[in-house]
């Protein structure tokens, strides 16, 4: 039996990489960016629009562009199927100040589209498609 | 193979605004009470699609719409290239009264959605007596910006790109994914810094606190609609400005977002029609 996914964060490599239209469409960034959760914090690098990696913090002096902060109850309600308003898009969150986005922002101003599909690739697989993207 | 005409007509219209000639595009559809629509920040008349296709509509009301300079089918006008672009309270009701005027619209409905809810606002408050009523869709006294507009205008980010995916999670997740996308398809075209010229008005120069509570509503009817998932202007801001603006009446729209007639046409026109039926005295 496999073990739980204890972070719907830990399914984003698989999820992003097996989406052809979402990595087209994140085809020039290549970065390395932080997402908190709250319970832990994730190292996240891109290449070509395709997930290379996500390391688990804690880590010794990780480089980053950019990062997307949150608790875990937020990011749990965003990945919902169905998220409420409010909860439903990475800048609704920030407009209700619970998610801070910081650093240098601009591969990620460059690419909002690519990386609000990014970060809404965990949701299970019968949400509105493409909602929020 | 089928090809059918839509019954809208578009023209363009040779007239002077804010003291210069312009070439603005006006597209209408029906016939009866003119019903003024204005579009959002940065979009143009095409997100009214939906109205000026529905016979129920139609009917009764001749829906006008014009693209502001700058925006869609409308030019800026000469010299736009040495200036930058920014929309002032003043001049917008400036282009909507004359604009109105060289239509010859009789008192129309105004209906107006985010900025134009903004302006629904101005409208009810300082001229009254040019419409028979006012709508304002996605309509609050005020936003505070909560991104740097300034990404919006650079040279190295695609305006058109990241203007789609600042607006793309105002809309419904549950609205139609075609309808949104042509939303989205809309602000991918805009000119560079129009969208960051509209948000001036938005964000800044068009505050309507602590002005609301002066709208009479007894000498022009005032309804709000506004959909359920806009976050930029929420479900609260307009709840909060009919409590300030005695009269007015606000409904919620569950499942829409910030662009209702564009991203679930359908969807908006359940709620519009009971509207246009009270103003019509049916």
């Amino acid at each position: 039996m496999s073990q739980p996914i204890a972070n719907p964060i830990e399914q984003l490599q698989q999820r992003v990489n097996a989406d052809e239209k979402l990595v087209w469409r994140g085809r020039y960034v290549d970065t390395v960016f932080w997402v908190e959760t709250g319970d832990s914090d994730w190292l996240i690098r891109v290449a070509e629009g395709r997930i290379v990696s996500v390391k688990r913090g804690p880590l010794a002096m990780p480089s980053w562009r950019f990062a997307l902060r949150a608790p875990r109850d937020a990011w749990d309600t965003f990945w919902l199927p169905l998220p409420p308003s409010g909860f439903h898009d990475l800048l609704a969150m920030a407009k209700r100040r619970v998610l801070r986005i910081e650093g240098d922002l601009h591969p990620f101003m460059a690419n909002l589209l690519y990386f609000k599909g990014v970060m809404a690739a965990p949701r299970p697989r019968d949400a509105a498609e493409g909602a929020a993207r | 193979m089928t090809a059918n005409f839509e019954p809208i007509t578009g023209r363009y219209l040779r007239i002077d605004l804010l003291g210069k000639p312009h070439r603005v595009y006006v597209e209408e559809a029906g016939q009866g009470i003119p019903l003024l629509c204005l579009h959002t920040a940065a979009s143009d008349t095409r997100q009214f699609r939906g109205l000026m296709n529905d016979p129920r509509i139609l009917e009764h009301f001749r829906v006008i719409a014009f693209d502001l300079p700058w925006h869609g089918k409308s030019s800026p006008p000469a010299g736009w290239q040495n200036t930058e672009y920014r929309l002032t309270t003043r001049d917008y009701v400036d282009m909507i009264l004359t604009m109105s005027d060289a239509l010859r619209l009789d008192r129309p409905v105004a209906m107006g959605c985010s900025i134009g809810g903004r302006m629904a606002l101005h409208l009810a408050l300082d001229h009254p007596e040019r419409f028979r009523a006012i709508i304002g869709l996605q309509a609050g006294a005020h936003v505070d910006p909560y991104y740097d507009l300034s990404w919006l205008h650079r040279p190295d980010v695609h305006g058109g790109e990241v203007s789609a995916g600042v607006v793309s999670g105002l809309m419904g997740p549950r609205s139609p994914e075609a309808e949104r996308w042509e939303t989205l398809w809309h602000y991918m075209q805009g000119g560079p810094g129009v969208f960051k010229g509209d948000l001036y008005f938005y964000t800044i120069d068009g505050d309507m606190r602590g002005r609301l509570g002066d709208i009479d509503t007894r000498r022009c009817p005032l309804y709000l609609l506004s959909g359920e998932y806009d976050y930029s202007c929420t479900p609260e801001d307009t709840l909060d400005a009919a409590r300030r603006i005695a009269g007015a009446q606000a409904k919620i729209m569950k499942g829409l977002g910030h662009f209702p007639m564009s991203e679930d046409p359908r969807g908006f026109i359940n709620y519009l029609l009971p509207v246009l039926d009270r103003i019509r005295g049916a």
